[in-house]
């Protein structure tokens, strides 16, 4: 029955051609823009280089300090002192890694000016990170310790720089400092807040680096759990770790707040305290509102594919009735109002694979523009399995949406009335 | 595979045989439309029995029911009251899917303006009653198919397309699925309507000849000529039956 089903989709959609074409513009078109939505979200939380075990990793970006009577806040990423003290004394995580934001800097070749992005890191973070080194290696914790003048950097870098990717051992001046270079990278795109930059080098080489007992400092922290699964309780042992730590000066600060989040997670919980901390509710803080994102996305996706279903409802329904003598006749030599039903969904989900695929090409298409277009500093955006599969799944539930309405009312059709060749419902 | 389009000129009557034990029966039907304003009686206390093996054809002036009669008998459509048996059975308590699946065993229909499907291929329009039936794969319904196909002569039309053929084949076809699903029962309404004469006799040879075969029929027609040559000869006036 499904292969006559299926054989029958074929045939209806080739010898419809206006209607075939009207239909997949509208499915490949919206599912193009979803797929390039969901790559870029991916791009950004998903599992890529260097973050490919990010299902491990836990983010702290930010220590909140409220200060006493409505004196405001104070937001800072966290110090020595606080990773040291507090964080590398969890047990949980199997290695914890800390990290600067990037800082401009630049570098002189033979052809002029070259701006780079630098940040500072410990050599627990190269343990973290999966970087795809092109030669040579990361530096080590005890390079760090020793402050030795080392660095890793990007493969542009080796080629703006050195002009080849051939570099390891040589030495590369950055700000009027020189370093030598220990490995090459592939570059890895901006999008990374936690990994990104031209240069690497020792956070010990940092010339902000502050070694006393205050809480907030200049690095972010990556902590990695031993498995996906026991990325919660690290991140319970660290909310629970929060609670035990000394506020180092009482009488300016109230208190502090800090989480260790999933990546998608420190997003949505900045969008949240940029609100809670604008209304000076405290309370609000604890929630990650990661299931609030999850609920919006998914109403606005819906929302976005509601209309080009809706549309297509409509065109549906029509071509229903213009189909009714046919209805008439299944109906008279037996078919069941299920199977007319299974029928037309099967006809509406072919028509929607077959505009999955399509979009999904589209998709790619728009991709690669954009990463001709260099939108963002080395991003490579493509499609994984992951969004492959997800607009698969998104094109069999436009195929749903836009099929069962007019599926149902085709069953309902009175078989007098349908090979008449009129509309009447029973 | 016999072809049974005989020529016109050796074309018999319908014998009249005995009729055997009823296939459908028909007890006091009335079917009303009611709309806010008009009642319309379109059937009135219709009592009629088909034999099996019977040719029967039902003729009467435009409105008088005769199609809504055979919707009724072809359970496609209900009586207003009245009681229908099919094979012995009382059909009335019966679902919508009980019914169906008693047109796909039971019933076969031959449409005057044919109802095939245009997207289909002429095989693909033969096989349809056998693709709701339960048991019956994709061979068998191929091979059965083919069979109805040879049956009225079109064997080599079958990968054509109904937009493909003359009125006369495209009602062949429609013979075709009909006799595909091997029905007890073959009820054509007005079969020959939309075509010429000599097309018209063609499709009559092509019934008389599968009634010889075993096969009962009720034909609605406006052409008594046609009527005559049936074994038997209702004629409907204003929803009753008058002879």
């Amino acid at each position: 029955m499904l292969l006559s089903y299926l054989k029958l989709a074929w045939k209806v959609l080739l010898r419809r051609r206006f209607f075939t074409f009207i239909n997949l513009f509208g499915v490949s078109f919206t599912l193009m823009i979803l797929l390039v939505v969901m790559a870029l979200v991916d791009h950004v939380v998903g599992p890529n280089m260097p973050e490919k075990r990010i299902d491990r990793m836990l983010f702290v970006n930010t220590i909140r300090q409220e200060m006493m009577d409505g004196h405001g806040w104070m937001n800072r990423p966290a110090s020595v002192h606080f990773v040291d003290t507090y964080i590398r004394r969890m047990k949980t995580p199997e290695k914890v890694a800390m990290t600067s934001n990037v800082y401009d800097a630049t570098a002189f070749t033979n052809n002029g000016l070259l701006p780079l992005d630098v940040r500072y890191t410990d050599g627990n973070f190269w343990q973290i990170m999966d970087f795809e080194f092109v030669d040579g290696r990361a530096f080590s914790g005890a390079e760090v310790a020793q402050a030795q003048r080392v660095c890793v950097i990007n493969e542009a870098t080796a080629r703006s720089y050195f002009g080849t990717a051939d570099v390891v051992g040589r030495t590369i001046e950055v700000d009027l400092k020189r370093y030598r270079v220990a490995g090459v990278v592939r570059n890895v795109s901006a999008v990374h807040i936690a990994s990104y930059a031209d240069v690497w080098v020792p956070y010990t080489l940092s010339p902000s680096l502050v070694r006393d007992n205050s809480i907030g400092g200049e690095f972010l922290v990556v902590l990695l759990a031993p498995t996906a699964a026991a990325a919660p309780a690290m991140r319970e042992e660290y909310r629970q770790m929060m609670q035990r730590v000394e506020i180092p000066n009482p009488k300016e600060v109230k208190a502090i707040y800090s989480y260790a989040d999933p990546m998608l997670a420190t997003f949505t919980r900045a969008l949240h305290i940029t609100r809670a901390v604008g209304s000076g509710n405290s309370q609000t803080l604890d929630n990650d509102n990661v299931g609030a994102f999850y609920l919006i996305c998914t109403l606005m996706g819906l929302l976005f594919m509601l209309l080009p279903a809706l549309n297509l409802v409509n065109l549906n329904v029509t071509r229903i009735l213009e189909r009714s003598g046919e209805i008439g006749v299944r109906k008279a030599f037996g078919a069941t109002g299920r199977n007319l039903v299974g029928q037309f969904l099967v006809e509406n989900v072919v028509l929607a694979v077959v505009g999955g695929l399509l979009g999904l090409g589209l998709a790619a298409g728009a991709l690669a523009l954009l990463n001709e277009a260099h939108v963002v500093a080395y991003a490579q955006f493509s499609l994984s399995w992951r969004v492959f599969g997800w607009g698969l799944g998104l094109a069999l539930l436009f195929g749903l949406m836009s099929g069962v309405y007019p599926a149902w009312k085709m069953s309902r059709l009175n078989p007098v009335v349908a090979l008449r060749g009129s509309g009447e419902q029973k | 595979m016999e072809n049974i389009l005989a020529p016109a000129e050796t074309r018999p009557a319908a014998p009249r045989l005995p009729a055997g034990p009823p296939v459908l029966q028909l007890r006091n039907i009335e079917k009303v439309y009611q709309t806010k304003t008009i009642e319309t009686v379109a059937l009135h206390q219709v009592n009629l029995t088909i034999g099996k093996g019977e040719f029967v054809s039902i003729m009467g002036p435009s409105g008088c029911g005769k199609s809504t009669l055979l919707s009724i008998m072809g359970l496609l459509d209900e009586p207003t009251s009245g009681e229908i048996e099919l094979d012995g059975r009382p059909v009335q308590s019966y679902s919508d899917r009980e019914l169906a699946a008693l047109r796909n065993q039971k019933i076969g229909f031959v449409f005057q303006s044919y109802h095939l499907i245009n997207d289909l291929s002429v095989l693909d329009n033969v096989e349809l009653p056998l693709l709701y039936r339960p048991g019956v794969g994709g061979k068998e319904r191929r091979e059965r198919a083919y069979a109805a196909l040879d049956k009225v002569g079109l064997s080599p039309r079958t990968s054509h397309f109904p937009g493909q053929l003359s009125g006369g084949q495209r009602q062949r076809v429609a013979i075709a699925r009909a006799l595909a699903g091997r029905p007890e029962i073959i009820l054509a309404d007005e079969p020959t309507g939309n075509l010429d004469s000599v097309m018209g006799e063609e499709i009559l040879d092509l019934l008389l000849h599968l009634n010889r075969e075993g096969t009962t029929i009720v034909m609605v027609t406006h052409d008594e000529q046609q009527a005559l040559k049936t074994q038997r000869l209702i004629r409907f006036f204003d929803g009753s039956q008058v002879s």
